[in-house]
């Protein structure tokens, strides 16, 4: 187990290296002038003497190895570097939003785990039967619409028709402190649009899962041992359709992670997403580059977290790192 | 796993219950007024650009703008005394302002702000706009005094720009100190809290020089997405909200504030261009446009027609009316789709447009509508900034533009031909002698008459050589509460955010 661990990190090292690299060439191909996007409005009125001056300062003028091994050498040293569309140093700006991006990203998937086992399962249970048809017809409707949409919806019902939840932001916007029943209160609608959005996938896997595996011969083996419905449909069935669900946990995060960047603009919540977004537009790689890294680092923690679970789930697995 | 997917359905649960509604009745909340933008600060430092036309909230300027964007002494005791030549500006500083930290303001704090500008290790955009600016010394500690390259009759214009203190910056890193984000001013309103993405808190500066805000504080929530704003607002969040005109229309306990603005939108029509090179054409194209429809459909009745770069509110203007032109007799002749020809060249050409921007998108489709009418051929192209700007030069842009304050700011480099094919100023390339000499009379002399006398002859040089066909004038939309008293609009710049909004008074907002 530690060697896999092991292993894995040292190959996590290069691919880290790579992706880093990469952003670095993608930022040299973008056409985007940082120092326009960081004049804004200003842009248009400025000299070019005023805008190179500020170019000048960030040395974004230098070649591209120069700026790479000085980002890097920094990196070294636990400096993530300036950024420029923020006016924040990128450790700063991270550590004041990821929180935020982790805790909605986090309780979502915990409710689309739970939502979608339980419907999934239960829906297999009695296939072709209302709740079935019930399931798979809402799972293709949400599937088709965008997740924007969803959340303007679910703001003009449930915040404006009815008035049971906030339409936006983390806290009351008086709030003079940040106390958890108002934080909660606020990410009811985000967290629930999110998972309804990602739950299709989900649900529909499960139930093909538990449909196939209530065929199997250790299914039909329990149930004319004479064991109860649910235990045979929870003890046995949904046991064995658990373990592909799992790789598909671990493949799925980055499209939670693309969907919360929408949610959270919908929500005017203060996470990750709008800033990676307005990072892009304004050219700021030091920011960009800093968020795609930790991106990357859970996208692989994530995938060995997986494989370990895997092999913990099913003893026939092996895996050689 | 079952037992665990149960304690997580009751936690979340728990969660849905405990949410209780905040409240917002409360006497301190009724006493605090909350507004929302679109628009939220990179930084909160005047150095590096924040609030520089001044109503920032927090910062005070030598001098402010009053309801008719007149200048008003604000840190300067009077309007500071310009020097014969021109070339002198001297301010006297009002006694007992002191900074929201306690400490008095000093000549030596407007020497701060105005040489950290000046300085080029400094990520300032402002260094261009205060180029005659040649040094600032404080002969004694309550007077200041502006040296100049040259005579720059707008100068006062430029001393909106907030104050900071030298003793919270001196020997730090402008661009990178914690200033930014938690700044000092002399302003009505100190900052307590900034929450990027979310609100910034301001509390009522008890001790400010103007006198006691009228209410305890203010907040700024920060809403980027149009629709997310709109929909916040109907649910009763903010006492006055930004929108655009599509989405603020009036809803019970809220009615719409429609605030003219400078900011224009028009047609560059580059000089070198075989068919927009034509005068005939250009005031063919300028008589053609339907500028009340393009107010009617596009802006949605949030706008107004624009004929030239100094807008109706300021007391510049000078009325001025495209006339029609006779294409047939500037040979010009329409062929047989109907798109005129002259010596084999059609009359068409290429509007470029930021494709992000919606409204230059439908201003730049009414365009060709109207121009096809009058036998011109326009091809709309939707391009990125940086496709744009190699182009500039040879085909024509939706552009827009505009500043209430004076008419130097911006139409001395965008009609200049010193400033021709200099990236955004003047792309075009239009040359005028007329058009030259009578910015530079307007900027040379301080004489309000002969000022005027010079820009009208600006104006109407234009409106003959329509190097520009200008479309609207738009107009900002805010949503306010109707219990809200002292709300004075006043026109806006292209610019507003928590500085220079509707709520630029907001110091004197009071509840009914």
């Amino acid at each position: 187990m530690i060697r896999v661990v092991r292993r894995r990190l040292a190959v996590a090292v290069p691919v880290l290296f790579a992706t880093s690299i990469g952003m670095f060439l993608l930022g040299a191909a973008s056409p985007i002038d940082p120092a326009m996007q960081y004049a804004g409005a200003a842009a248009f009125s400025m000299s070019e003497e005023n805008l190179q001056q500020i170019r000048d300062n960030w040395g974004v003028d230098d070649p591209l190895p120069v700026q790479y091994l000085r980002w890097l050498g920094n990196l070294v040293q636990g400096d993530l570097g300036w950024s420029t569309s923020r006016h924040q140093a990128v450790t700063e700006v991270i550590a004041d939003r990821a929180g935020w991006t982790l805790l909605l990203i986090g309780i979502t998937l915990a409710v689309v785990l739970t939502g979608s086992l339980l419907a999934g399962t239960l829906a297999a249970h009695r296939r072709g039967g209302l709740f079935d048809r019930g399931v798979r017809a809402a799972a293709y409707a949400v599937e088709s619409m965008p997740v924007f949409w969803l959340a303007l919806g679910a703001i003009a019902v449930f915040a404006l028709a009815l008035g049971w939840f906030p339409a936006g932001g983390l806290t009351g916007v008086r709030a003079t402190s940040t106390s958890f029943p108002d934080v909660a209160h606020h990410l009811v609608l985000p967290v629930t649009v999110l998972a309804i959005s990602q739950a299709p996938w989900f649900v529909l896997f499960v139930r093909d899962a538990v449909a196939e595996s209530l065929r199997e011969d250790h299914v039909l083996a329990a149930r004319a041992r004479g064991l109860a419905g649910r235990t045979v449909l929870f003890g046995h069935a949904l046991r064995t359709a658990l373990l592909p669900f799992l790789t598909l946990v671990g493949t799925h995060l980055p499209e939670l992670v693309g969907g919360s960047v929408l949610v959270e603009t919908v929500f005017s919540l203060p996470g990750l997403g709008a800033v990676s977004v307005q990072a892009a537009l304004g050219g700021d790689f030091p920011l960009l580059a800093a968020i795609t890294l930790v991106t990357t680092a859970v996208v692989l923690t994530a995938n060995l977290l997986t494989d370990l679970a895997y092999t913990a789930a099913d003893p026939r697995v092996r895996i050689d790192g | 796993m079952l037992r665990l997917l149960g304690t997580v359905a009751v936690i979340l649960l728990a969660l849905t219950a405990c949410s209780v509604p905040a409240g917002t009745g409360s006497t301190s909340a009724g006493r605090t007024f909350v507004v929302a933008t679109s628009g939220e600060p990179d930084t909160l430092n005047p150095i590096l650009g924040y609030g520089s036309d001044g109503a920032s909230l927090i910062f005070d300027g030598l001098v402010a703008r009053d309801a008719g964007n007149t200048l008003v002494p604000a840190l300067a005791a009077e309007l500071p005394a310009v020097s014969a030549d021109g070339r002198t500006v001297t301010a006297k500083l009002r006694t007992g302002a002191t900074f929201h930290d306690g400490r008095p303001l000093t000549a030596a704090d407007v020497v701060f702000t105005y040489t950290a500008v000046l300085d080029p290790a400094v990520d300032s955009t402002l260094r261009s706009d205060l180029d005659m600016l040649t040094a600032v010394t404080a002969p004694d500690p309550s007077t200041v005094v502006f040296t100049l390259k040259y005579a720059y009759a707008p100068f006062l214009q430029r001393l909106t720009l907030g104050i900071v203190p030298a003793a919270a910056l001196r020997d730090q890193d402008v661009n990178r100190a914690a200033f930014n984000r938690a700044p000092i001013g002399t302003g009505p309103y100190r900052v307590t809290s900034w929450t990027p993405g979310d609100r910034l808190v301001l509390a009522a500066n008890e001790s400010w020089w103007g006198g006691r805000p009228a209410n305890s504080g203010v907040i700024v929530a920060f809403v980027a997405d149009d629709n997310g704003r709109a929909q916040r607002a109907r649910a009763g969040e903010f006492d006055a909200v930004e929108l655009a005109p599509r989405l603020a229309t009036a809803f019970p306990g809220f009615s719409v504030h429609k605030v003219p603005t400078a900011d224009y939108r028009g047609v560059m029509l580059p000089m070198n261009h075989p068919v927009t090179g034509d005068a005939a054409i250009r005031r063919a194209l300028d008589a053609a446009v339907d500028r009340q429809a393009m107010v009617t459909g596009v802006l949605g009745g949030a706008g107004d027609p624009a004929y030239g770069p100094v807008p109706p509110t300021s007391p510049f203007h000078v009325t001025t009316e495209p006339a029609p032109v006779d294409l047939d007799a500037a040979g010009w002749i329409a062929g047989t789709d109907g798109i005129r020809v002259r010596n084999g060249q059609r009359a068409a050409f290429a509007l470029m447009y930021p494709a992000t921007d919606s409204l230059r998108k439908e201003l730049a489709l009414a365009v060709t509508a109207d121009a096809r009418k009058a036998g011109i051929e326009i091809r709309p192209e939707g391009l990125t900034w940086e496709a744009i700007e190699p182009r500039m030069g040879d085909d024509a842009l939706i552009m827009g533009w505009g500043t209430p304050y004076d008419p130097d700011f911006l139409s001395y480099k965008l009609f200049g031909s010193r400033f021709a094919g200099q990236g955004f100023f003047n792309p075009g390339g239009y040359r005028s002698a007329v058009v030259d000499r009578a910015l530079q009379a307007g900027r040379d002399d301080a004489d309000p008459e002969k000022r005027k006398a010079a820009y009208a002859t600006f104006q109407r040089q234009l409106a003959t050589d329509a190097p520009w066909v200008f479309l609207t004038y738009l107009q900002h939309t805010y949503v306010v509460r109707d219990d809200v008293a002292g709300v004075t609009p006043r026109v806006e710049a292209h610019e507003h955010d928590v500085a220079n909004s509707l709520w630029w008074n907001i110091h004197t907002w009071t509840r009914r």
